[in-house]
């Protein structure tokens, strides 16, 4: 059943909303996540521990504990995925959405040769002979940029270092030729130098074979460099979103320049003191009623706790979640200055 | 980074909602079934040293192999003593052999263990290859060749069985030592200046524990296999104390007469052994501090 | 910029011409076991009062030196020294007296504390490792570096696995404290963290630096941390300096092509960011002893004499110094573009 309203929709998600069962009772780990995604489209996630963005990607993959109680629809191609059995998902997953993980070491299984790891989507998915699936290993491996593949391809995991390992990896999310690839903090784990090789790599990739990617990512900096849109997330839920460079240009959400203030930064002025965010985050089980930030912005009134905020349009596809905006937005001189 | 981490345990947490060793360890089957068993054998052994329904040693001939009846629940043995009255004071042997014999192995074992951890080098390999020397040892020898020096009976069957032990805990103590060693909080216990000795004793024993206890059940429980066997052998407690490895030695020769003779002492042994490998499965799963160390 | 008193004194910390090298297990009977070179020749200063960034990614060797300078380990040669006394030269006893004076701060804020023990404990164990400390007197130090970094006096009985990342490296900061150190050697405190409660975190550090005339040794993969509380800062790859000097000599005019990568390197949060492209390779191995130049393999500048004579660290401006043949070329080069 494809879309017919919008057939260059692959992925259409509204309303996504996760209940997970914690220690201190139940609570809304994701809450109104709403984005689509065409083909050959980029989309990051950004946001700190807690915030949903894991989670949010563990369900489109299917990957939740089965207590967790999903609501809103994920529809990839017109084709709704929630509420699916576990064996179609089965089918989907690492064939039409794949994901790669932020430690290399733990993502493969240190007792099999990473040869056998990249064959063993394409056998199980599309029934490739052993014969067929090596010699594809091997091309694939070319193409991540690992040298000597047609020797290295009977090496285990151990003897390679993490940027390699994450290449094989990648390697292994894109045997099936996958429709979206999910890639959740793929560099954090690795040495700077390595990181843009590797994000240069996903780029190409996803480029070549017109795939969309969502990247998930703690580091502004990786997202303003590496997607066309974003969302940055916070207490289970979306509070910014739009095209990078105009949330960059424009950030409109206090906790997107909360965030953005409290890094630091090279070659900033010397004495110059790193701004915080107030408090920390909060439980996803002990939100505030309301607006999630309430409790640590700025900014905050009384009508932030009443009501959980809409998404107010500053500009084109610019979202932004809060009932301040005119202030905050007036601020951003200060913000992007400082 | 800490986020693929919180996400997961934050599902981890989502997964087992109950807090509280005691909630936990009774909804847990492998741990209560355990428990429950190894209370009865306990049960039996303490009920034994105020009553039992008939003397364990009093021979009565002309009651030989009588079959269960009101007066004696189970029957009789080939001497006419009570079957019931024979397990319940034999339990008491089989629960002092476990004790004594792991205890032995406990104190000696997890001395070691955590000698070898902390000092590593020559020290670790000199215990390492004593223990597998003494784990190379047939058990059943030493305990002859120790009954061919001092002459058979309990302490005898209790010493061998205990220094058999011993290896086992030098093994898993210092396996589990080595992994709390790597770890960064020892390192910033050096860093504080801390000596080996206050941090084996004040970081990597607490922390092996867990492991201690499990590995401590599992020996229970082979304990009391090998008792039986020694018992069995004519090795470990003699007459006329009772014991359900000897019982099943004096069965043996009736066995086409009376097989029953040999069936209750041959499921009282099960039950003990089984009771106790269940009690350390579930503390095993109750203690993983993995489970223990959610936020 | 009057007479420093502290430049008359010694340096605090002193560490000469550090060389450690690990054995790696035997694969073969045949052969001698491989060695890593994780540290081949260091040398720096620490003055009192300062604070020095190291930065380096992995196999660069910050790890080692920092556990060298907490004289966790004993180097295969070279000394280290603080106020002046070499580590190891000292008897166990005097060693660990002298603890008291520099401490350390670990990255893995769940992993550094121990989880069998009360937050009362962990603090206080520098100060029990050194002496016995009456229980009340304990317990009254311990609220009071507690307060010093910002949590509270009801959080010294709880488990660290009741506090957040956040909490978990303040509570490793005030253990770091309670013994008044005049050094701290942080690894990696603030990588584990998220963006928000480093920012936290580094301001503390701060803090206490001018409350309590810290020295630091800030040992860092992140560039941007080391430039905000550091006032030198030594790059360092495959076990040697190769960069050294004030964040603003290494920013504006770097003289190093290693530095320059990494610089370069650092993703930039702002708009009409897109991606540039990147072209250096993987490290080479910590086991393969180069003649020439440890970074010639990677290097776009290398040129022959790179790859045979290794090039001696050297001053290219006041306190500014690197081990390149082509430094000035370096120097040269329009700065790497900044942030926002």
């Amino acid at each position: 059943m494809v879309n017919v309203a919008n057939p260059n929709i692959l992925l259409d998600v509204q309303n996504l909303g996760i209940r997970l069962n914690t220690s201190r009772g139940p609570a809304q780990a994701v809450r109104e996540v709403s984005f689509s995604l065409r083909r050959g489209e980029t989309l990051g996630l950004v946001g700190e521990s807690g915030c949903g963005k894991s989670i949010t990607a563990l369900a489109l993959m299917g990957l939740l504990p089965d207590s967790a109680v999903v609501s809103g629809s994920i529809k990839l191609e017109g084709r709704e995925l929630v509420g699916l059995p576990d064996a179609d998902y089965c089918e989907i997953r690492g064939n039409r959405i794949s994901m790669i993980f932020q430690e290399p070491m733990t993502a493969l299984n240190p007792m099999h040769t990473i040869g056998r790891q990249i064959a063993e989507p394409l056998r199980r998915h599309k029934g490739f002979s052993a014969a067929a699936a090596r010699k594809e290993a091997i091309a694939l491996l070319d193409r991540v940029g690992l040298p000597d593949a047609g020797r290295r391809v009977d090496a285990y995991p151990h003897q390679f270092s993490g940027g390699q390992r994450q290449r094989v990896t990648i390697a292994i999310a894109l045997a099936c030729q996958p429709d979206l690839l999910i890639a959740d903090e793929p560099t954090t784990a690795l040495d700077v130098t390595i990181q843009g090789q590797i994000l240069d790599l996903i780029a190409d990739l996803v480029a070549e074979r017109g795939m969309a990617m969502i990247l998930i990512s703690h580091d502004l900096g990786v997202i303003a460099e590496n997607v066309q849109k974003m969302m940055v997330m916070y207490g289970g839920t979306v509070v910014e979103s739009g095209a990078t460079d105009a949330v960059f240009s424009r950030m409109g959400h206090p906790y997107t320049q909360g965030l953005f203030r409290a890094r630091p930064r090279l070659g900033a002025r010397k004495g110059t003191r790193l701004k915080t965010i107030a408090g920390t985050v909060p439980e996803l089980a002990d939100l505030p009623t309301g607006c999630p930030f309430a409790d640590r912005c700025p900014l905050v009134e009384s009508r932030c706790r009443a009501a959980f905020p809409a998404m107010v349009r500053v500009g084109g596809d610019h979202l932004v979640r809060c009932v301040r905006t005119d202030v905050s937005m007036a601020n951003l001189p200060e913000v992007l200055g400082a | 980074m800490s986020t693929p981490d919180t996400a997961i345990s934050m599902l981890a947490l989502a997964q087992r909602p109950a807090t509280g060793f005691w909630r936990r360890a009774l909804r847990h089957r492998s741990f209560v079934v355990g428990g429950a068993l190894v209370l009865l054998v306990l049960f039996a052994a303490l009920l034994s040293l105020v009553w039992t329904p008939w003397s364990a040693y009093d021979i009565d001939i002309a009651a030989k192999l009588k079959p269960p009846s009101s007066a004696h629940w189970l029957g009789t043995d080939v001497f006419g003593r009570d079957i019931v009255s024979l397990l319940l004071v034999g339990a008491r042997a089989t629960i002092a052999v476990g004790v004594i014999a792991v205890g032995i192995g406990l104190s000696f074992g997890v001395a070691l263990g955590l000698l070898a951890a902390a000092r590593k080098g020559w020290t670790e390999e000199l215990i390492m290859r004593m223990s597998d020397f003494t784990f190379a040892f047939p058990a059943v020898l030493s305990a002859i060749m120790l009954a061919a020096a001092v002459g058979p009976g309990m302490v005898t069957s209790i010493t061998a069985i205990g220094i058999f032990q011993i290896p086992t805990f030098v093994r898993v103590t210092r396996a589990s030592a080595n992994a709390i060693w790597s770890r960064e909080f020892v390192l910033a216990a050096r860093a504080s200046g801390k000596g080996a000795f206050r941090i084996t004793t004040e970081h990597v024993l607490p922390n092996i524990l867990s492991v201690l206890v499990v590995q401590a059940t599992i020996g229970f429980a082979l304990a009391i296999l090998a008792e039986a066997a020694l018992s069995y052998l004519g090795l470990g407690t003699q007459p006329p104390q009772p014991s359900w490895g000897r019982m099943l030695n004096e069965a043996q020769t009736l066995l086409f007469q009376a097989p029953s003779l040999a069936v209750y002492p041959g499921v009282a042994i099960a039950v003990a052994v089984l009771g106790l490998n269940l009690l350390g499965d579930g503390l095993r799963d109750l203690l993983d501090p993995r489970l223990a160390r959610e936020r | 910029m009057m007479l420093d008193p502290t430049q008359a004194a010694p340096p605090l910390v002193e560490v000469t011409d550090l060389v450690q090298r690990y054995t790696l297990p035997r694969e073969s009977l045949f052969r001698p076991p491989a060695q890593v070179h994780a540290l081949n020749g260091v040398s720096l200063q620490v003055k009192a009062r300062q604070s020095l960034g190291v930065v380096g990614e992995s196999g660069s060797g910050k790890s080692t030196l920092a556990r060298l300078v907490m004289a966790l380990e004993r180097p295969s040669s070279g000394t280290v020294s603080l106020s002046g006394r070499d580590l190891n030269a000292m008897a166990v006893d005097e060693l660990r007296r002298a603890r008291r004076d520099f401490q350390m701060v670990f990255q893995d804020p769940y992993g550094s504390l121990d989880p069998r023990q009360t937050v009362a404990r962990i603090v206080a164990e520098p100060l029990t490792a050194l002496s016995r400390v009456g229980r009340a007197d304990m317990r009254e130090r311990v609220a009071a570096v507690l307060r010093q970094v910002g949590l509270r006096d009801a959080d010294m009985d709880k488990y660290p696995h009741e506090f957040s990342g956040g909490q978990r490296q303040r509570i490793a900061i005030a253990r770091a404290l309670i013994t008044q150190p005049k050094l701290i050697v942080a690894d990696e405190p603030v990588s584990a963290l998220d963006v928000s409660v480093q920012a936290q975190v580094l301001n503390l550090m701060e803090d206490l630096q001018e409350q309590f005339g810290l020295s630091y040794i800030l040992i860092s993969h992140d560039l941007a941390v080391v430039d905000y509380l550091c006032d030198e800062i030594a790059v360092m790859y495959l076990g040697r300096i190769v960069e050294q000097g004030r964040p603003e000599d290494l920013f504006a005019h770097c003289g190093h092509p290693y530095t320059r990568a990494l610089l370069e390197a650092v993703p930039r949060a702002r708009a009409g960011g897109g991606r540039r492209r990147r072209g250096a390779q993987a490290i080479a191995s910590q086991s393969q002893s180069t003649a020439g130049c440890a970074y010639a393999l990677r290097c776009p500048l290398a040129d022959q004499r790179c790859r045979e004579l290794a090039p001696a660290l050297r001053e290219l401006g006041p306190g500014h110094l690197a081990a390149c043949h082509h430094a000035e070329a370096v120097m040269a080069l329009p700065p790497v573009a900044a942030e926002g």
